[in-house]
C-alpha cells in the first residue's frame, strides 16, 4: 500500500518541513504520494514532482482551500484514506492543527511529533519536553503520524519527475471563516531551519535591549530566538519562541543570552550541535548543557562579541 | 451560555522527571502534580468570560485516577462553578479522552470548550482537535485571543509564520496557547468556598466509551546527555574557541 504525505507549503513555495517530512516518509516505503491542498498551487505541485523520493503528487486547487483551514483540508485527506497505509504531515502548527481531525474521524489513534522510525509501526517520540524518549508501537490497522522535522535530513529538491493528479472535493462547508494573516516579515533565515540561532532570555530585560539580540544575529546571518519569558514580558511574539511549546530548533550554533535554561526552554534547542550560553549567574541550569559558558554581565558581553566578529569578519574579507 | 473547560494532572511543570529504572515509562509516585500549565490558561480565560456577562456557568472536567480531582478543586478555587470527574486509567489516549469529553457534551450541551493545546506530559496535542472533528463544532487551536461578536467569536491564532485570525460560528472548540492571558491565583476564601461546590462523579463505563489502548508503550529512556562543556573567561576566548575548535562562525 502507498503511504501519503500532507505538504506544508504557501500556495507558492514548500516549506522546508515538506522536505524533511518527505525523507522520514522514504523510511516507512518508497510509495510516496504528496497531497497538496491550496489554491493557484501550481508552482508547489511541480517542485513537489521534482523531489526524487516522491512517487506521485496529489493536487486539489480550488479557491476554497486558499487558506488550509484545519476543517476544510481534513475531509480532503478522509476522503482519500482508504487508499494509504500511513498518513503523515510535519509536527508543525500546520500538521498538528489539522491532523488530529483526519485521526479522530478515522477512529485512530495519532501518533504526534517522532523522531526516529523503528519500523511501519513503531516510533520514537519525545515526551515530558522531551527528558524522555518513548518507543511506541502502534496497534491500529493505519497509522496517522506527525513528524519532527528537524530530526530528519531535507530531502533533494531536484531530479524527479513524478506525476501530477489533479483532484476534487465535494463542496466544502466549514464553520469557521479566515480573516487574514500577519505573518512576521524578516530577512533573516527561517528560525527552525537556520544553521546559526541566537536567542535572548528575559536578562534583556526591555524590547529595546533585544535589538542587540538582532544586530549580533545580522553579523552571524542568523535566525533569533526567544525564551518563554521574554516572550510574554513581551520583548518579542510569540513566533520567535523555542521550546516545548514553541519551536524546536537544532543548528550547528546556538547561543543563548539572558536565558536561565528551564526544562521547556531546553526541549527546544537541546539537541543543537554547539551551545553557547552567556549568563551572569553561574548557577543558570543553561551552563549544564552549554559547550561553551561565559559569566558575564549580557550588557557588557554584546558589545564586546559585536566588536570580535566585526573583526573577524575585516579578516575573512 | 455554559462553558466547559478540561484539566489534566500532571507533572509540576518545574519538577525534573525521572524514569523508572526498568523503563516502563515516568516516576509520577511522591512527585508534586499541578494542573497543566495552558488548562489554566483555559480556566482563567472561561471564568473572564463569565465575569464579563457572556456565560452562566464554567464547568472543570478532568479524567483519570481519583487524584484528577484535586485538579477539578483547583478550577472550582480558581471560580468555576462545578465539576465532573471521570473515573479511568491514567493512561488513556487522546482519543479516548476526546470521546468522552463528546459523551459529556452531548449532556451538558455547553456552547463553548476551552482546553490547553498540550498536555506537558505526553506532550501530544491532539484533543481539542479530535473533539472539535467529532462534535463538527468550529475549532480555535493555539490560541491567543478571544473576542466574542454577537453570534460568533473571533480567535487569533499562534501559528508558526505568525498570527491567524479566523471567525467561528459557536459552538466552538478552543484550545489556548499560553500566551492568551495570566492565570489567577486561588484566594484562601476561595480555596474553602471550592470545597462546598458539587464534583459530578461517572465512569467510563457509565459513558458508554471504548477507551481500550491503541498504541503500545514499549519502553521509555532518558535522552542521551550532553557533556557539560567549559567556561570561557571573556568574550575574546569565546569567539577564538568557536572559531578554530568548533569551527561554526
Amino acid at each position: 500500500m502507498s503511504i501519503l504525505l500532507l505538504a506544508e507549503h504557501n500556495n507558492k513555495n514548500i516549506m522546508s518541513s515538506t522536505l524533511n517530512s518527505i525523507t522520514a516518509a522514504k523510511e516507512i516505503n518508497d510509495d510516496l504520494h504528496v497531497l497538496v491542498v491550496g489554491y493557484k498551487n501550481d508552482s508547489v505541485a511541480k517542485d513537489l514532482s521534482s523531489i526524487p523520493l516522491v512517487k506521485k503528487v496529489l493536487q486539489l486547487d480550488s479557491s476554497e482551500y486558499e487558506n488550509q483551514l484545519a476543517e476544510s483540508v481534513s475531509p480532503v485527506i478522509i476522503n482519500i484514506a482508504d487508499q494509504y497505509s500511513h498518513i503523515l504531515a510535519p509536527a508543525t502548527t500546520f500538521g498538528k492543527n489539522i491532523m488530529p481531525r483526519v485521526a479522530a474521524i478515522l477512529d485512530i489513534s495519532q501518533v504526534s511529533d517522532i523522531v526516529k522510525i523503528e519500523s511501519g509501526d513503531t516510533f520514537i517520540r519525545p515526551i515530558y519536553a522531551g527528558n524522555a524518549l518513548a518507543t511506541i508501537k502502534s496497534m491500529d490497522v493505519k497509522k496517522i503520524i506527525t513528524i519532527r522535522p528537524t530530526s530528519f535530513d531535507p530531502a533533494p529538491t531536484s531530479g524527479g519527475n513524478a506525476a501530477i493528479e489533479k483532484i476534487t472535493q465535494l463542496k466544502n462547508q466549514t464553520k469557521s471563516e479566515f480573516i487574514r494573516r500577519e505573518e512576521s516579515k524578516s530577512e533573516r533565515p527561517e528560525l527552525s531551519s537556520a544553521r546559526v540561532v541566537i536567542s535572548g532570555g528575559r536578562g534583556l530585560q526591555s524590547s529595546e535591549n533585544f535589538s542587540m539580540i538582532n544586530d549580533l544575529a545580522d553579523k552571524l546571518n542568523a535566525a533569533v530566538g526567544a525564551s518563554r519569558a521574554a516572550v510574554d514580558a513581551g520583548y518579542v511574539s510569540n513566533d520567535y519562541q523555542v521550546g516545548q511549546t514553541g519551536k524546536v530548533v537544532v543548528p550547528d550554533l546556538y547561543i543563548a543570552v539572558g536565558i536561565s535554561g528551564a526544562i521547556q526552554h531546553l526541549a527546544g534547542m537541546k539537541e543543537s550541535k554547539v551551545i553557547v550560553a552567556i549568563n551572569k549567574d553561574e548557577e543558570a541550569p543553561i551552563f549544564n548543557i552549554a559547550d561553551y559558558g561565559l559569566k558575564a554581565d549580557l550588557f557588557e558581553a554584546l558589545p564586546k562579541l559585536s566588536a570580535e566578529l566585526d573583526k573577524l569578519n575585516t579578516i575573512q574579507k | 451560555m455554559k462553558i466547559l473547560v478540561t484539566v489534566k494532572r500532571v507533572v509540576d511543570y518545574n519538577v525534573q522527571i525521572r524514569i523508572k529504572p526498568d523503563g516502563t515509562g515516568v516516576e509520577t509516585e511522591n512527585i508534586k502534580m499541578s494542573m497543566n500549565p495552558p488548562d489554566e490558561n483555559a480556566v482563567e480565560e472561561a471564568l473572564r468570560i463569565k465575569e464579563s456577562g457572556k456565560a452562566e456557568e464554567v464547568i472543570a472536567v478532568s479524567i483519570g485516577e481519583e487524584k484528577a480531582k484535586e485538579t477539578i478543586r483547583t478550577a472550582l478555587a480558581m471560580g468555576a462553578d462545578r465539576g465532573i470527574y471521570v473515573k479511568a486509567d491514567s493512561n488513556i489516549e487522546p482519543l479516548a479522552v476526546s470521546k468522552i469529553l463528546k459523551a459529556i457534551v452531548e449532556k451538558e450541551k455547553p456552547e463553548l470548550i476551552i482546553m490547553g493545546k498540550q498536555a506537558i506530559d505526553d506532550d501530544c496535542n491532539q484533543t481539542g482537535q479530535m473533539l472539535s472533528s467529532i462534535l463538527d463544532w468550529s475549532q480555535g487551536a493555539f490560541i491567543s485571543e478571544i473576542k466574542f461578536k454577537d453570534n460568533h467569536i473571533e480567535v487569533t491564532r499562534e501559528v508558526d509564520e505568525g498570527l491567524e485570525m479566523l471567525k467561528l460560528k459557536l459552538p466552538a472548540v478552543v484550545t489556548c496557547d499560553l500566551r492568551l492571558n495570566e492565570p489567577r491565583y486561588a484566594s484562601l476564601p476561595n480555596i474553602m468556598k471550592a470545597k462546598k461546590k458539587p464534583i459530578d462523579q461517572m465512569t467510563v463505563d457509565e459513558l458508554g466509551v471504548d477507551v481500550a489502548p491503541r498504541i503500545k508503550q514499549l519502553k521509555v529512556i532518558e535522552p542521551p546527555k550532553r557533556e557539560k562543556g567549559i567556561m570561557v573567561k571573556d568574550v575574546a576566548e569565546l569567539v577564538q574557541k568557536l572559531k578554530h575548535e568548533a569551527k561554526v562562525i
